[in-house]
């Protein structure tokens, strides 16, 4: 690996900082963000905070493993973590339905409840229009940090192809349900009587019109009732997201950006970068996960192809060599497999670990290519690196793993 | 082959690159495919380095031995101006709808209403037919919306049962439905060979099967050569293997032999762990009884020679 310039991301001052509230991992589809944040979570509460995780999506066995795969919508405590420095686990898994009908019940009295969950228009609404998870996810954290039981939030965001969508889903879902527009076409004739906006009038009964040959006037009724309801409750979907967008800007909100040492996930990050600073949200740093690297670092992968082709061609005249009982293969774990130097299994196994070499270098040296192409847009970024385990993280020890190397910094040689 | 392709699968795996690979791949030989994406993300125009694909069928490839394939990005806003201009004849009250919002609002109020048009649009492609009565297109291969939203999307019946009752959009409905639960439609799902892949997979297969959709192949994509043989990897689990490697490492040259054994064998045990688990998965997909067909990971980046690479295998394959 070549000298990174890049500062490390120290992430045990972050977590162990009881200015630190709310940890968001944010990062485009299948890096990781989901892993980190449960690792993350872990880890601070070993080191004695009282933590609760969010998660969205979790690989079912790491929810079974947690005990969160039930879905209650709340967080459950966590058993089997190390509580010696007094720290407690606690977790949940998003379940958006269940969240946006909670708003519902938390805002309306019981009768005006029911009338809007029985709603069609807030049934496709609620189970999953574009940027109801996001809506909800950014919701969601709002309520855990008003209950205040908590020191540290630590947030996992949807699997949404964007890293930006995070951000920007609940805002464009909140215009849309508070747009003019919807306003207009519930109650044309409240507005019909402004003066200037009679010329409006043309166009709204033709939209009207079309809009109901299209949609069907069930529709549109169910959408202007469904506002309707919200409207005297709930005091705006706009101003909601933009309460809970705030909470993001506040001081001890930290952001961590995953992201896989690969061409598009570290694009998006790049994006994702540069749009905290344009919000002032603060950037913690990148967590690069899933890095290569090699404990052989030092033999190239050139110098192992050419080993393995020697090893070849020996292998293929000891054979026509007429040594026919020798190219049986001996048992595995027997004796003759360590003992005879020109066993062709065992140079059959030597080319072969070289050539998996080779192939370890050559995805060792793509990832720093493409690495290094980020570090020269944002030097200022510091990173921390996480290895690519050969298999999938689904219990606390493997958490735990991930938040040690979270917390070590990089240095992948030697590990995988 | 059925004639309407249609390629979903977890986000990332790689959708739009094997959808257009398979439009390669049928287009050979002469024939016509056209490529249509319904993502509006200009995926497609990305992937063969070319600009912007305009609401418009555009021959963007041409395929071995003379075969063409066109490209369509299906725009919702633009296929309801469309449809609302067929048969209601607005003439330029439609500009003013969407001037208006009108028409996005439609669209957004309505899933169903878009992803009728979505499918509406690739359904009367696979239909159409020219002066000769000659089909024209071969097949139609759709970049689809990712298996958590496919059976949704393709159900275009159920979605807009909430709709106005009557009209061209229920006819349409139907339409689309006809086509897309017969033989002539294939929903082939894309995956790699990781846990939540595979289970999104299983899982949206159940999905497909419960709607009456017709299932198609199952792609794995970047599957990563096999370096190690059966006979290698049972080998490395033995340590006493060890002083043999040293000594085969130093016969072929390598200095400092002894220092590299060590972390030589440890990546072959990582290697043999990743085996075992994709072995896993592999066998859990077999049991979804879908022919399963494999793409290698091209490591140099996916340029268009690499489009046709893969092309070039799903070709070998049998398709
Ligand atoms: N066989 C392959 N070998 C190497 N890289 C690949 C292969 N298939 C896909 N990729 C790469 O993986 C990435 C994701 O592929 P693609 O965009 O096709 O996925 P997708 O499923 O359409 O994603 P999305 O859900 O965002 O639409 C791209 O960078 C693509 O070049
Ligand atoms: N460093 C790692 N090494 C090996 N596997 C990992 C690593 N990080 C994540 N994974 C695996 O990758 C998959 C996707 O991770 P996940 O955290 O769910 O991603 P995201 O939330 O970003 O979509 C999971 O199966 C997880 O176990
Ligand atoms: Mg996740
Ligand atoms: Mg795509």
């Amino acid at each position: 690996m070549t000298l990174d310039p890049q500062a490390p991301l120290d992430v045990d001052p972050l977590l162990d900082d009881p200015a630190t509230r709310i940890v968001v991992c944010c990062g485009s589809g299948g890096v990781g963000k989901t892993t980190t944040a449960a690792a993350l979570g872990l880890r601070a509460a070993e080191r004695g905070r009282k933590v609760v995780v969010l998660t969205i999506d979790p690989a079912r066995r790491l929810a079974q493993s947690m005990g969160i795969d039930s879905l209650d919508n709340t967080p459950r405590r966590v058993k089997d973590i190390d509580d010696a420095a007094g720290g407690e686990l606690h977790a949940m898994m998003l379940d958006m339905k269940r969240t946006f009908d909670e708003i519902v019940e938390a805002h309306a009295d019981e009768e005006r409840a029911r009338a809007i969950l029985s709603n069609p228009f807030y049934q496709s609404l609620s189970a999953g229009f574009a940027g109801t998870q996001e809506y909800m996810a950014m919701e969601k954290l709002g309520q855990l940090r008003s209950r205040d039981e908590w020191d540290l939030i630590v947030v996992d965001t949807p699997p949404s192809r964007s890293a930006l969508d995070f951000l920007d889903a609940p805002t464009r879902l909140g215009s849309f349900l508070d747009g003019k527009l919807i306003r207009l076409l519930m109650a044309p004739a409240k507005v019909g009587g402004r003066a200037g906006m009679k010329f409006l009038n043309v166009g709204m009964s033709m939209m009207t019109g079309t809009l109901g040959k299209l949609l069907g006037g069930q529709l549109l009724r169910d959408v202007q009732t469904f506002v309707a309801a919200m409207d005297t409750t709930f005091g705006g979907f706009r101003t909601r997201a933009d309460a809970t967008y705030k909470l993001l800007q506040a001081p001890g909100t930290a952001f961590l950006v995953v992201a896989a040492p690969e061409r598009d996930a570290l694009r998006e990050a790049a994006y994702f970068v540069e749009r905290l600073a344009a919000e002032r949200m603060p950037l913690a740093g990148l967590v690069l996960n899933r890095v290569h690297g090699s404990g052989a670092g030092r033999l190239s992968a050139e110098r192992a192809l050419a080993a393995a082709e020697n090893l070849d061609e020996r292998r293929i005249v000891d054979q026509t060599g007429g040594k026919e009982e020798v190219r049986t293969a001996p048992a595995p774990g027997s004796p003759a497999a360590a003992e005879a130097p020109s066993d062709p299994t065992i140079e059959q196994l030597t080319a072969g670990l070289l050539r998996l070499h080779a192939e370890r270098m050559h995805v060792v040296a793509r990832e720093q290519r493409t690495r290094d192409r980020f570090t020269a847009l944002h030097p200022e970024v510091a990173v921390t690196e996480v290895a690519a385990l050969p298999g999938d993280v689904h219990d606390l020890a493997g958490l735990r793993d991930i938040g040690h190397r979270l917390a070590a910094g990089g240095n992948p040689a030697g590990a995988s | 082959m059925s004639r309407l392709q249609v390629v979903s699968g977890k986000g990332g795996t790689g959708k739009t690159t094997v959808a257009a690979a398979l439009a390669l791949a049928l287009a050979t030989e002469g024939r016509r495919t056209l490529l249509v994406e319904v993502e509006g993300r200009q995926g497609i125009a990305q992937l063969f380095e070319t600009e912007a694909l305009p609401y418009e069928e555009r021959k963007i490839a041409v395929a071995p031995g003379g075969g063409e394939v066109y490209a369509l990005a299906i725009d919702p806003e633009l296929a309801l101006l469309d449809y609302l201009q067929m048969f209601y004849k607005l003439g330029g009250a439609g500009r003013a709808l969407k001037k208006l919002g009108a028409i996005d609002f439609a669209t957004t109020v309505a899933p169903g209403l878009r992803d009728v048009l979505l499918t509406g649009k690739a359904c009367e492609a696979v239909r159409r037919k020219d002066k000769q009565g000659r089909y024209a297109y071969d097949y139609v291969v759709m970049d689809a919306p990712p298996t958590g939203r496919i059976t949704r999307f393709l159900n275009v019946n159920d979605e807009v049962a909430g709709l106005a009752k009557i009209g061209p959009i229920h006819n349409q409905a139907q339409a689309v439905m006809r086509v897309l639960k017969s033989r002539e439609t294939a929903v082939h799902l894309v995956t790699l060979l990781e846990e939540m892949p595979v289970q999104e997979t299983l899982d949206g297969v159940a999905e497909l099967r419960a709607a009456k959709l017709p299932v198609g192949r199952i792609m794995v994509n970047m599957v990563r050569p096999a370096l190690l043989g059966e006979p290698a990897l049972a080998l490395t689990r033995d340590t006493g293997v060890r002083p043999a490697v040293v000594e085969a490492l130093a016969a072929a040259g390598i200095g400092s032999a002894k220092r590299l054994a060590g972390p030589l064998l440890t990546q072959a045990g990582e290697y043999a762990e990743r085996y075992a688990l994709e072995r896993a998965q592999r066998e859990q997909l077999a049991a979804a009884g879908l022919p399963l067909h494999e793409l290698p990971l091209l490591t140099e980046g996916l340029d268009l020679s690499g489009l046709y690479t893969l092309a070039e295998e799903l070709r070998r394959q049998g398709i």
